[in-house]
């Protein structure tokens, strides 16, 4: 199989049994890899209604035909289980250089099952293949963790591992790679954690084949001076994601306080610019990749090295709990990195947590006396811990926003600001009804990656609600999750404008398969429904209500900055979801057609 | 002529080592690369990368005497000659000299540029 090593790793963690696999062309031809192959396994495998954190539960780790090739940002990986932090579908995406050395020691992808009784890691030498006993590294933070293994093992191995927040089961809790890589959103972490996995190192040796070897170089060759040439990439170099954050802050989409508003009075402390000069120390880049978003930072404030931090975790960490020091955000990232959960939820879980207090909803005997005030950094680093290790006000928000304000009641639901019980990341959505839609339908809960669609809303005018914005999201739905399932980056086409469908050719070279970008988007699409029957599948009662924005965007303007007295209505939301159902031949309530199934070849699977 | 490497620069993704291996053997395989970049994560968070001097230590230690200069001035082992001794691997004082999966002979930096053209850090260059 061109393209792929060939081989997936079925690793069972009750027995111990380890089972080399062929990976089924048919599989790899309809579902291309990567989530495509997550969403396939857990649709086929993990039976309906499973518990999360039980044994039936899988942990799948996928590269793409992508992965691991000269093809630039060809080091994605994808994280697929079910979801404990939303009780539906968890697929998370980490770049870094696992994902190339996978398919360097001859696999696709490792699907655990089960669950250990004591801690065990997973070793990977190309065919030598062995749990190992982790117990002297169970309680080691992540970082410190992955510096052990490769102390012991070697430099050259890739580590995945998780930290006490995943240990924990932590709801949000990530699996870190590389010093500062994440698989964050879903809790990846807290499924590895509960099957006693405590991280995964693999080195490999082996050529990964390709069909068109000439065809492939040329095109290659050009893939690359395209990036070179690109009029985006010295600054794109630089700054990497934080140059959206000064952006982000003018037009008003820089979450602050949670959600309040959409600019933050201390934002230029934040700026990429100023984070730039104050705290990197070098770029760093995932596998392959001519324009490195990675920025590693040592704060002297501190005194502690952190890959980042990135755009997401500013805003989350920063803006949003009002922490106008980018040394502090810095700090509040290597805890959550060291710890082991996800700076998306863990910032939005403090603001969440800031906001009642500041409402009289928490009080200082919830907090543990914790003064839990926007801007106050000493309390935001205390609870980073306090969640990871689970104690007092840390245990509640560990489960998540939603079932926290469940648990705390007195109209707290309505400062929860999540989606399908994920949290939402960094764009303040009060107006701007596109990217609103991308977060109220994205297949994990409310996450960008799915459709980036906020510079559209800037593009044709933010509170408009009309067909083409649908239609935005839509599209932006079907190429971005194709990135995800092809083992590459696609900032390469967001940020230096790389031709989209240059990627068909290049496929093609390395596959051997002739198909069309139309042909790979179809495939897109088909993982789309698939992950949508999942969601139908194992949460019961979904539908519509379930794509309902955070109440926030709807129910109270924003309080200041550009889209100070704004918001969306619910009439409008509504709108927004008939005109994407329709687009998308679903139902009224949000389901997928039979037709629809059926057009996509998802009948035979689905049933 | 030789390759030079900015480490300051280098944010260690690899494409050299595969634009290298690529070049030579048409291969996807970063472990068939004539250049090596050593990561020093999580303290003091750099980048070191390691190239050819053309120093000519390998030509200088080799026993047979495969390791003459090609066209553009590289040392650059004769697979016919090479005896496969690995004399050459010891002698090289910026370990640049590999051993390479499925090859007998040591594989070293021909000078064919292509690793410069790959990287879009600006790291390589070739030079006097």
């Amino acid at each position: 199989m061109n393209g792929y090593a060939g081989t997936i790793l079925r690793v069972n963690l009750t027995t111990g049994e380890i089972k080399k696999e062929p990976y089924d062309p048919q599989v790899a031809r309809d579902f291309v890899g990567g989530r495509g192959l997550g969403i396939h396994t857990l649709w086929t495998e993990v039976p309906r209604g499973t518990d999360p954190l039980s044994p039936a539960n899988k942990l799948i780790a996928s590269t793409g035909p992508l992965s691991g090739l000269l093809v630039p940002g060809a080091g994605k990986m994808d994280w697929a289980c079910k979801s404990p932090l939303t009780g539906g579908y968890a697929g998370a995406s980490v770049g870094g250089h696992l994902t190339a050395e996978l398919k360097y020691a001859g696999y696709d992808a490792i699907i655990f099952e089960g669950a250990s009784a004591k801690p065990v890691y997973l070793f990977i030498e190309d065919d030598r293949v062995e749990l190992r006993d982790a117990s002297g590294l169970w309680g080691k933070g992540s970082i410190t963790t992955e510096e052990m293994l490769k102390k012991r093992l070697g430099e050259e191995f890739q580590v995945a591992t998780i930290g006490p927040g995943g240990e924990n089961l932590v709801k949000y809790a990530c699996i870190t790679h590389d010093y500062g890589r994440q698989a964050g959103r879903g809790g990846v972490g807290a499924v590895m954690g509960w099957k006693k996995l405590k991280a995964v190192a693999v080195r490999g040796t082996q050529t990964i084949p390709v069909a068109q070897p000439d065809r492939f170089w040329e095109l290659s060759h050009a893939m690359y001076r395209a990036c070179k040439e690109a009029s985006g990439l010295e600054a794109w170099q630089r700054y990497g994601t934080t140059i959206v954050t000064s952006w982000c802050d003018e037009v008003g989409a820089l979450p602050t306080r949670n959600f309040q508003q959409g600019s933050f009075e201390q934002g230029p402390g934040l700026y990429g610019q100023v984070m730039r000069e104050r705290i990197v120390i070098t770029d760093k880049g995932c596998f392959g990749c001519p324009s490195p978003c990675g920025k590693y930072s040592y704060t002297k404030k501190h005194g502690v090295f952190v890959e980042g931090p990135e755009y997401e975790t500013i805003a989350l960490c920063g803006s949003n709990c009002a922490l106008g020091d980018i040394e502090d955000v810095a700090y509040a990232n290597y805890l959550c990195d060291e710890l082991g959960i996800d700076t998306i939820s863990a910032g939005n879980a403090i603001a969440f947590a800031m906001d009642c207090y500041e409402r009289g909803i928490l009080t200082a005997r919830e907090t543990g006396g914790l003064e839990l005030r926007f801007g106050n950094a000493e309390a935001t680093f205390t609870l980073i811990e306090r969640i990871a290790r689970r104690e007092g006000l840390g245990d509640l928000l560990a489960e998540g926003v939603k079932v926290a304000a469940q648990r705390i009641g007195k109209g707290s639901a309505d400062y929860a600001v999540q989606v399908k019980g994920m949290e939402q990341s960094g764009y303040e959505t009060h107006n701007a009804t596109a990217m609103l839609l991308a977060y109220m339908t994205a297949d994990v809960g409310a996450h960008h990656n799915r459709a980036w669609a906020i510079t559209y809303d800037l593009q044709v005018g933010r509170d408009r609600v009309a067909p083409d914005k649908v239609a935005r999201v839509i599209e932006l739905q079907h190429i971005r999750p194709l990135f995800d399932a092809m083992g590459a980056c696609r900032l390469q086409w967001v940020e230096l404008s790389i031709d989209v469908t240059s990627y068909a050719p290049m496929m093609a070279a390395i596959t051997g398969i002739e198909r069309s970008w139309e042909d790979l988007l179809k495939i897109s699409e088909r993982i789309w429904n698939l992950t949508r029957m999942y969601w139908v599948r194992e949460v019961d009662g979904f539908g519509r209500e379930w794509d309902y924005p955070p109440p926030r965007f709807y129910k109270e303007p924003a309080t200041g900055g550009p889209t100070k007295g704004q918001l969306t209505t619910f009439e409008s939301v509504q709108k927004l979801l008939d005109m994407y159902y329709e687009q998308r031949s679903w139902s009224k309530d949000g389901i997928p057609t039979p037709q629809k199934l059926a057009e996509l070849g998802l009948d035979r699977i689905v049933g | 002529m030789r390759l030079y490497a900015d480490s300051s620069k280098c944010s260690g993704c690899k494409a050299c080592l595969l634009a290298c291996a690529f070049s030579h053997f048409k291969e996807n395989n970063i472990r068939k690369a004539a250049l090596a970049i050593d990561p020093h994560f999580p303290s003091p968070g750099k980048y070191e990368v390691r190239v050819c001097t053309q120093c000519g230590e390998c030509a200088k230690i080799c026993p047979v005497e495969a390791i003459p200069q090609n066209d553009k001035g590289a040392y650059s082992i004769d697979p016919d000659l090479c005896i496969a001794c690995d004399a050459c691997i010891d002698a090289c004082p910026e370990r640049v000299i590999f051993k390479i999966p499925g090859r007998d002979q040591p594989f070293e930096c021909d000078l064919c540029g292509e690793c410069v053209d790959f990287c879009g850090m600006s790291v390589l260059s070739i030079a006097e």
